[in-house]
Formats: C-alpha cells, sequence, structure tokens
C-alpha cells in the first residue's frame, strides 16, 4: 500500500484538492448520465402508457355511444 | 455469410439484442472500476516527480481515450447512416454522442486540476487543450443539431454530415502533442514503442481504460434502447412491451 494512514491517504502527499476535485467532479457527472439515461426511458414507457389508455377510452366511449 | 446480421436491422431486435448485452457490459464496468481504482489510488506508487497528483491519470487518460473512441464509433456510424440509410445507424449516433460528451468534459476538467499543481495553470492555450475543447463543442454541436429537428429523419442526416465534418478533429487532438511543441507530455501508451511507464503503474490505467469503454457500452447501450423506443413508440411491438410491463407491475 501506497500510503500509511487514511490520513495521509487523503491528503494525497498535499495535492488532495486535486485529486479528489477530479475524482469528485467525474462521479458526479457519471452518476448524472446513468441517472439521466434511467429517467428517459422511464419518460418514454409512461408517455406510451398514457397514448395506449387514451386509446383505450376513446374506444370505450364510443362503444357507450347510442347505448343510452 | 453475413445474411445473420440482416434480422438486427429491425429495431425491435436490435431493442432486445442490446438488452440482452446490458448487463454484461455493466458487470465488467463495475468490476473493472472498483479493481482499478483501489489499485490505482491505494497500491499504485506515488510518481518520483509528481507525488500523488499523477493519480488523476486514472480517470483522465481512460476518459480521454474513450471520448475519442466514442467519436471513432459515432463516425462509422455517421457513414453506415448516410450511405445505406440505415435509421438505427442514426440513433446510435443520438445515444452515444452525449456519453461522448460527458467524457470529453471530465477529460478536460481533471485534465486542468492536473494542470494547476503540475504546470502552475488551470488551462493554457495548449493545441492538445484547445482541440480537445474543441471536440466537446463538436460533441455538442450534434447534440444540439438532432435535437433541433422534430423531422428525426432530417435529424438523423443532419447529425450524421456534422459528426463525418467533425471526423478532421480526431487526428489533431492525436497528433497535437507531435506537430506543436505544447505543454501537454507526449503519447505515454498510443505509440509504436513500448509505454513508457512502469508496470506497477500501467496495470490500474490499463484497468481503467477497459472499465470506461464498458461505462461507454453500458451507457450507449442504455441510451440506444431509450432512443429506439422514443422513435418506435407508436409501432405495435412498443405498445405490446409497455403492456406487459404494466401487467407484470400489478
Amino acid at each position: 500500500m501506497a500510503f500509511d494512514s487514511l490520513a495521509d491517504f487523503f491528503a494525497m502527499g498535499g495535492y488532495g484538492f486535486y485529486v479528489w476535485l477530479s475524482y469528485g467532479i467525474t462521479f458526479f457527472v457519471l452518476i448524472f448520465l446513468i441517472v439521466n439515461s434511467m429517467n428517459k426511458k422511464k419518460k418514454i414507457f409512461k408517455s406510451v402508457e398514457q397514448r395506449l389508455s387514451r386509446e383505450q377510452r376513446i374506444k370505450k366511449a364510443q362503444n357507450m355511444e347510442g347505448t343510452l | 455469410m453475413w445474411k445473420w446480421l440482416h434480422p438486427y436491422a429491425k429495431p425491435e431486435k436490435s431493442y432486445q439484442l442490446a438488452g440482452k448485452l446490458l448487463p454484461w457490459f455493466a458487470v465488467v464496468t463495475v468490476v473493472t472500476f472498483v479493481v482499478g481504482l483501489v489499485w490505482g489510488l491505494l497500491f499504485a506508487p506515488a510518481d518520483y516527480q509528481q507525488g500523488d497528483s499523477f493519480r488523476i491519470i486514472y480517470i483522465h487518460v481512460p476518459a480521454a481515450m474513450m471520448a475519442m473512441a466514442a467519436y471513432s464509433t459515432m463516425a462509422i456510424a455517421a457513414f453506415i447512416a448516410l450511405v445505406w440509410q440505415i435509421r438505427l445507424a442514426e440513433m446510435n449516433i443520438a445515444a452515444i454522442a452525449p456519453v461522448g460528451a460527458v467524457f470529453t468534459f471530465i477529460a478536460l476538467i481533471t485534465g486542468a486540476a492536473w494542470g494547476k499543481p503540475m504546470w502552475g495553470a488551470w488551462w493554457v492555450w495548449d493545441a492538445r487543450l484547445t482541440s480537445e475543447l474543441i471536440l466537446l463543442f463538436v460533441y455538442l454541436g450534434i447534440i444540439a443539431l438532432y435535437n433541433a429537428f422534430s423531422d428525426k429523419v432530417l435529424a438523423g442526416r443532419a447529425a450524421s454530415i456534422l459528426t463525418l465534418v467533425g471526423v478532421i478533429n480526431l487526428p489533431i487532438i492525436h497528433y497535437s502533442v507531435v506537430w506543436w511543441n505544447t505543454l501537454h507530455q507526449g503519447a505515454t501508451i498510443m505509440k509504436l514503442d513500448k509505454p513508457s511507464m512502469d508496470p506497477a503503474m500501467l496495470w490500474p490505467l490499463m484497468i481503467m481504460i477497459v472499465g470506461f469503454g464498458a461505462f461507454l457500452g453500458t451507457l450507449s447501450l442504455m441510451r440506444f434502447r431509450n432512443e429506439i423506443l422514443a422513435r418506435e413508440s407508436h409501432r405495435p411491438w412498443v405498445s405490446v412491451l409497455v403492456t406487459e410491463k404494466l401487467a407484470g407491475e400489478k
């Protein structure tokens, strides 16, 4: 192991700020990309779902016509 | 001989294939990220000149390499889309571009955070840095152009043409450190000679390169599936897919 203690590891030989800034931003952006891609799928499913249920409602209403 | 490929020109088949490949890419991503980061951050020895600041390499180089690999893939897809008019190739471009843009952004940001302690400046108008910044703008241009048209046939064609135009930037990025006298260092791995890096530092880097490649694959497949669903949302097979999912939830 290249470090003696946990504090040593976080200090990164005095470059802690730059190293953790890089890693922090990278992980933040990568996680954002994953969440964004998953949400997009959910949104598409939802919109198709809405269209299907609307079509069903219209069909139902058409069938009801003239029965009253 | 290549006939087995034909069914995959159908969006539905492609959607299913992407779904089958997705978990494998995801597993490789997680494993390589864990191994590569633990090795790179904890066990690789500190650089004799740069100390521990060199550990930024384990995200900087893989992100930069895969940003260019992503663009190359998009360029091949753009060529296929324009010559053979395959719509799935256009969706491929739209799927990869955001991932490539994020990777380019990571390469630039980590490069800045590395440049500050080593060069004394967050940013210099060096040939490598400038050409990489142009790559980011090209990516953003492709994404914006694709989203600017509501007619996706037109959008796909426009994005394909822009992608092919932007290919000129790839050799410029790669050879920028050779053609110009830059502050950015020359090639360490991507050269004909042996890599000028100690194996103890090189191994975790190689693993992280595979990891970023697998991440690129995972996200591209996810977004590719989204793109297919969005463009095919009025097709019966998508309706069936959604109703089946609804039935599964109840």
